[in-house]
């Protein structure tokens, strides 16, 4: 039983970091119509910036949590500026060409950005520092730690801002107009090339930040972490209904949830034919199974055929 | 020297050309430049295979397959079990001796497996949209490639990452491909040998690919990629012809597998990742979509540049900047990315696009 709570709560913060990146795609999928395959790649970078600027600030000496601090705060402009530059440049000129061209820009992109990574940050993996209090805590014979903690409570302060700013602000209704129909948004006066760019900016931010909570789970970052990170979020996002933001959450935390046990159990299923290492497959069949059965997703509408 | 004037007299003069060309090119570039040379223009075919074989699914019928690598990996992996004493080093029990299969059962086996894996991949992504279509299929592209890394416990089916060697090579006419042997006096390198049998292959494909084209079921294709509810209304039957389309690409991948396999003489899960997939994506999306010979042209460019870069990147570097700043290989991909973004920017319809998709393009740009 405290396996099952211990699976439970390690997929709960696998979970809270799929969901920060499921948004970005969410996001960009409502408004666009496209998926930005190129999103991973932003999360990665996040996270190698950030551990390059928390290498830098550990030895003067900071409490731990405030060198964090600053390495997201360096983080999270720097991914601000990569997804804007990649709106602008890959996506924007392309927004009346036929539906395939977007999805191969983006998987330019996202080759681009990891070679660029590669270049900068090399081959090998970036550890990270272990300057976060890791004490365990024990919550029904599982253990818990500050860290786990501190990304699922950070995840949902951040999903609970967006959500705000998407329900009450002006530029939240002008998101959600766009979303709706962008010809008719812009005849209201909405300015749709820069909303588009502030949903990339805003998705780029909170990739960041997830970038930053897996390093700190996994203790690594390395260029190509990524791809699949980015393949789940996707996923996730399919999950709770792409383009709905509730959603993304949703999937993303199931998602978590469902992968933790999954590799936690797999074995005694099928009885050692099948190990932990399979883990990565669940995310796929999760996603197939979705969208045979329930294409819209968990809490999506049903969608018409793109003309 | 002047041309004689009829156009079909100058087609057939062309191609008897073209026929002489690629019957002496091994010789040549084997005398020219080494035999290492000639295994990569046996590489580049197997790449015009394959970008063939995806060029049904992407090209005529419009679905964009991110996972295409995994009917590569089911052919080579069929080949390798069928060719190779791993079997009966991993089954003592079931399998005496090790199987040695004839080349002429194995490929079309390896065809047909990797055409019912199409099928098999198809059937649910059926109704999927075009980007959900990709996500999927990279996501089957990658659970094979997780299977063959990880089948080698408790079964050992695939050998898990070390992968499958000792693998025979084709054998035909009861002379095996794998060593160099003499025919009419003239000495035959392996890699010349396994030149013919590829461009055979190739040519072969190529006339499918071209008859299929001109049929009534690559016409189908073609109105599904335009418009899949107009393509309904007219009759055609969208679900079989999709499935077809999935299948028969994959029948191609399955083939160019098998033939790698035996090449090569091992395989393992490494050379069937997504950037493989990708890269063969890149070769139909450069070389124009639907067009078969932009296709080829845009495999043999990209089969042959990472050779190009291998050996002029370096000391172009070192002269430019005075060391080697960039890796041939990230150089490689960060070119390929770079001309994918271009492409779809400046040419959408490929470097040689068919005439007909540049005319629909052109009417495209105007609607809109």
């Amino acid at each position: 039983m405290d396996i099952f709570i211990q699976q439970i709560i390690n997929g709960l913060v696998l979970g809270s970091i799929y969901a920060l990146v499921a948004l970005g795609y969410t996001m960009v999928y409502g408004i666009l119509g496209l998926i930005n395959f190129a999103h991973g790649e932003v999360v990665m970078i996040g996270a190698l910036t950030a551990l390059t600027a928390i290498g830098l600030l550990v030895p003067s000496g900071l409490p731990g949590p405030v060198v964090v601090l600053g390495g997201l705060l360096i983080a999270i402009p720097v991914c601000m500026a990569v997804g804007f530059s990649i709106e602008r440049i890959a996506y924007r000129p392309l927004r009346n060409a036929p539906r395939l061209a977007p999805l191969i820009t983006a998987i330019g992109v996202s080759i681009v950005l990891q070679q660029l990574a590669m270049m900068g940050w090399g081959r090998n993996y970036h550890t990270f520092p272990a300057i976060l209090p890791t004490t365990p805590h024990q919550v029904f014979g599982a253990a818990i730690t500050d860290l786990q903690i501190l990304i699922v409570v950070t995840a949902a302060v951040l999903m609970a801002a967006l959500l705000w700013l998407i329900t009450r602000t002006r530029l939240g209704r002008a998101m959600r107009a766009t979303s709706e129909n962008p010809a008719v948004a812009r005849l209201m006066g909405v300015d749709v090339d820069r909303v588009i760019a502030f949903t990339f900016v805003l998705g780029s931010a909170l990739a960041a930040v997830a970038g930053v909570m897996v390093a700190a789970n996994y203790s690594i970052a390395h260029y190509a972490m990524g791809f699949m990170l980015g393949l789940k979020a996707f996923t996730a996002a399919v999950l709770g209904g792409i383009g709905n933001v509730g959603g993304a959450m949703l999937g993303g935390l199931l998602l978590g949830i469902i992968e933790s046990l999954g590799a936690g159990y797999i074995g005694d299923l099928t009885g050692g034919f099948l190990g932990s290492h399979y883990q990565d497959v669940f995310a796929f069949f999760v996603l197939i199974l979705v969208l045979v059965f329930r294409p819209s997703g968990l809490m999506g509408e049903k969608v018409a055929e793109r003309a | 020297m002047t041309l004689p004037g009829d156009p079909k007299l100058r087609a057939r003069l062309g191609i008897v050309l073209i026929g002489i060309a690629l019957a002496v090119l091994p010789f040549v570039v084997g005398a020219n430049f080494g035999n290492s040379w000639v295994r990569i223009i046996d590489f580049a075919l197997l790449y015009v295979m394959l970008a063939l074989g995806l060029n049904i699914v992407v090209g005529f019928a419009g679905l964009l397959d991110l996972g295409y690598i995994a009917f590569y990996a089911v052919g080579a992996y069929l080949y390798a079990l069928l060719s190779s004493p791993h079997l009966a080093t991993a089954f003592p029990a079931v399998f005496a001796s090790a199987p040695a299969w004839s080349v002429w059962l194995v490929l079309p086996l390896g065809a047909l497996v990797a055409g019912l894996f199409g099928v098999l991949l198809g059937t649910p992504t059926l109704k999927l949209r075009g980007d959900y279509l990709a996500i999927v299929t990279l996501g089957f592209g990658e659970i094979i490639r997780i299977f063959l890394n990880n089948l080698n416990a408790p079964l050992n089916l695939t050998n898990g990452p070390q992968g499958i060697n000792n693998i025979q090579s084709a054998e035909i006419a009861g002379q095996s491909l794998g060593r160099s042997f003499e025919l009419f006096g003239l000495q035959i390198p392996s890699v010349t040998a396994h030149y013919y049998f590829f461009l055979a292959l190739t040519l072969l494909v190529i006339f499918i690919c071209v008859r299929l084209q001109d049929s009534r079921l690559g016409r189908a294709w073609v109105a599904i990629r335009e418009d899949e509810l107009a393509a309904r209304a007219c009759g055609i039957n969208t679900r079989n012809v999709k499935l077809l389309a999935f299948g028969l690409g994959a029948t191609f991948g399955g083939v160019a597998g098998g033939l790698f396999a035996g090449f090569q003489g091992f395989v393992s899960p490494e050379s069937f990742g997504l950037l493989e997939s990708i890269m063969v994506l890149c070769m139909v999306v450069l070389g124009g979509m639907g067009h078969i010979a932009g296709v080829i042209l845009g495999a043999l460019l990209l089969a042959l540049l990472p050779e190009v870069l291998r050996w002029g990147a370096a000391p172009v570097q070192q002269w430019l900047f005075g060391k080697v700043l960039v890796d041939p290989e990230s150089l490689r991909l960060l070119l390929f990315g770079v001309a994918l973004v271009l492409v779809m920017r400046w040419r959408p319809a490929g470097l040689w696009p068919s005439a007909l998709r540049k005319r629909e393009l052109a009417a495209h740009a105007e609607v809109a």
